[in-house]
């Protein structure tokens, strides 16, 4: 069948059908209050630091919160919050409905599974990226707040400000398809999330020793090239920072290059998840 | 079977189908017709396991089987002909029966007003249009039941495969829901239903599949089947207004084990190896001034089927 006569149509119908059924389950949960609370963690803790600053009357040195911005984002918003966060969401689409035993209710429609992959994976994407993305906007706010609105205007109107906000939402977006995709694939074929969680990470730390080919089968080799401000070496590499040793980026790769690679990467892992859920079988007693 | 026959039946070839170590179903043969098909057999005999191997949630370890010409491993074919009542009592979480239908023709590509007027439908089908609009979990054993139902009916497909689709619901909604099945069998429906229940079956059923310990020991329609049981003589009640003369007269013939007075006095019981043979004789005793009202078989049901084959294990009589 050529790709102009594939039932395009139906297959929109039955994606958006997925995600109405998705997004109730997949935002309003008791089980991911967690996730609201990892994503909004460093907006708090900027919105702190701000709030201090103002307090001690210190004008603040904008370069110096670029930099612990930077940092931040690195070290804890995408390799944990982010992370961790889309364990709880990707994992849980197929996991949890066996778990709960209503995934036959999706077997059961007139629906290529294929299908089923994208819409849940698009569902998690939505619910992550409203998540994180508001996130990672508010955190832009909150670190820069106490500062002068004039040197806040400066930065983001004549400065890097509008670049490098644009630059973090889309490393957001891709941490969120790139990990997404990989939790997606993980809950179909692992029990305990941790397992794979526990896997990923060990993974996703040890990416900088590992040889050229084998980097590039991670997330974050593409994320780091990605960031719009590197991580000063004062902080990754003093005092013996053992951080040091996962913000090293020796051999990063051009925007294109990793918003390509990281694209390839994540439709790969999904197309394999596809050809597990076609062979998928109905068997809650097994868990 | 040609391929224009194997299209209007569901087919089963060779299936076998292990669990790990453990036998769900073997060497499965069957080639079921329209009508209402009735699977029976004691727990752990596979009616569950034919049932989600003929819809796909289950893969065969070996064999091959098509529903209407379509293979199972092809759902979004499939289930467009083919709607199950599963057993399963879970459903997506937060929906209204109402929403259940409705999202369900929506993921099938039904356009929203044609969805609406399905699901409405098939509401009205199973008698729940008072609770449509209320969640599902506050549903009693029985709505739930009746809204799985809808679930299979409601895409009008060709195909209903009901997984003991009577569990939970009361008398009236039984009888009912019988009714229904009866009529949707007449519009040309295959109906495959399993059933503890088995004056249920014997009562609805076109044709029996019974099944014990993952092997299909017969199928075919009921008296058929009993036909085939040659080791149990053929049991027959013949109402009369002398039983006691027809009896001496009965037992007198070669073809006749066994001859007794049936327990209200009303007639006489009869226990034949030849069936016909004795129907051809009982012409010319009647013949000897003994009023018959009736001839009847006594065990060609599902019941006795089941006991003669089966044995006692378990089910609903």
């Amino acid at each position: 069948m050529s790709m102009g006569r594939l039932p395009w149509a139906l297959w929109r119908a039955q994606i958006i059908a997925i995600l109405r059924l998705e997004m109730k389950k997949t935002f309003i949960t008791r089980r991911g209050l967690w996730i609201y609370f990892l994503a909004l963690s460093p907006v708090l803790l900027y919105a702190f630091h701000s709030f201090v600053q103002l307090k001690n009357g210190q004008s603040g040195d904008l370069g110096e919160d670029t930099h612990l911005f930077a940092a931040v984002f690195q070290f804890f918003f995408l390799r944990l919050a982010i992370f961790f966060g889309c364990v709880g969401i990707f994992m849980n689409l197929f996991r949890g409905e066996v778990v709960d035993k209503s995934l036959h209710y999706y077997f059961l429609a007139p629906l290529r599974r294929e299908l089923l992959v994208v819409g849940k994976f698009l569902s998690g994407l939505l619910a992550a990226m409203v998540l994180f993305g508001t996130s990672t906007l508010l955190q832009f706010v909150a670190v820069y707040w106490y500062l002068s609105s004039a040197t806040v205007q400066e930065y983001f109107f004549h400065g890097h400000g509008a670049e490098h906000l644009a630059a973090y939402l889309g490393v957001t977006l891709l941490a969120c398809v790139g990990y997404g995709s990989v939790f997606l694939a993980a809950g179909l074929l692992f029990r305990n999330p941790l397992i794979p969680a526990v896997l990923v990470l060990a993974w996703e730390a040890v990416n900088g020793f590992l040889p050229g080919l084998l980097q590039k089968l991670s997330v974050i080799f593409y994320l780091k090239s990605l960031c719009p401000v590197a991580i000063p070496e004062a902080i990754a590499l003093d005092r013996g920072n053992p951080l040091a040793l996962i913000s090293v980026n020796p051999t990063p790769a051009s925007p294109a290059t990793a918003i390509l690679g990281l694209l390839v990467l994540s439709l790969v892992v999904l197309a394999l998840s596809s050809v597990q859920v076609r062979r998928m079988q109905i068997d809650y007693g097994a868990d | 079977m040609n391929g224009q026959e194997a299209g209007r039946r569901i087919v089963f070839e060779d299936v076998s189908k292990f669990y790990g170590e453990v036998l769900g179903v073997n060497r499965v043969n069957l080639s079921i017709p329209g009508g209402i098909t009735s699977l029976v057999g004691p727990n752990g005999a596979g009616k569950t396991t034919l049932m989600n191997l003929m819809t796909g949630l289950v893969r065969p370890t070996r064999g091959r089987i098509s529903v209407l010409g379509i293979s199972p491993d092809e759902p979004e074919r499939l289930f467009h002909k083919l709607g199950y009542c599963t057993q399963f009592d879970s459903f997506p979480k937060g929906l209204t029966g109402y929403q259940f239908l409705y999202s369900y023709l929506r993921l099938s590509g039904k356009p929203h007003p044609v969805a609406d007027r399905l699901a409405g439908q098939a509401i009205e089908r199973v008698n729940l249009a008072e609770a449509a609009h209320r969640r599902i979990a506050g549903y009693s054993k029985g709505m739930r039941q009746r809204i799985k139902l809808a679930q299979a009916l409601c895409h009008q497909p060709s195909v209903l495969v009901l997984d003991e689709p009577l569990n939970g619901l009361d008398p009236l909604i039984r009888a009912e829901t019988i009714a229904l099945f009866r009529s949707l069998a007449q519009e040309g429906l295959h109906i495959v239903i399993s059933s503890h229940v088995l004056h249920e079956v014997d009562a609805i059923s076109d044709q029996v599949v019974l099944l014990s310990n993952g092997y299909v020991v017969a199928e075919g329609q009921i008296h058929g089947v009993r036909e085939e049981i040659h080791e149990q003589p053929m049991q027959i009640v013949i109402r009369c207004d002398k039983p006691c003369d027809l009896a001496s007269r009965v037992f007198q013939q070669d073809c006749v084990v066994e001859a007794r007075i049936h327990p209200d006095g009303q007639g006489v019981l009869v226990k034949t190896r030849n069936a016909e043979r004795f129907y051809l004789l009982l012409n010319r005793l009647a013949q000897g001034g003994i009023n018959i009202e009736s001839v009847a078989p006594a065990d060609d049901d599902v019941l006795s089927v089941y006991e003669y084959l089966i044995g006692t294990e378990e089910p609903t009589k």
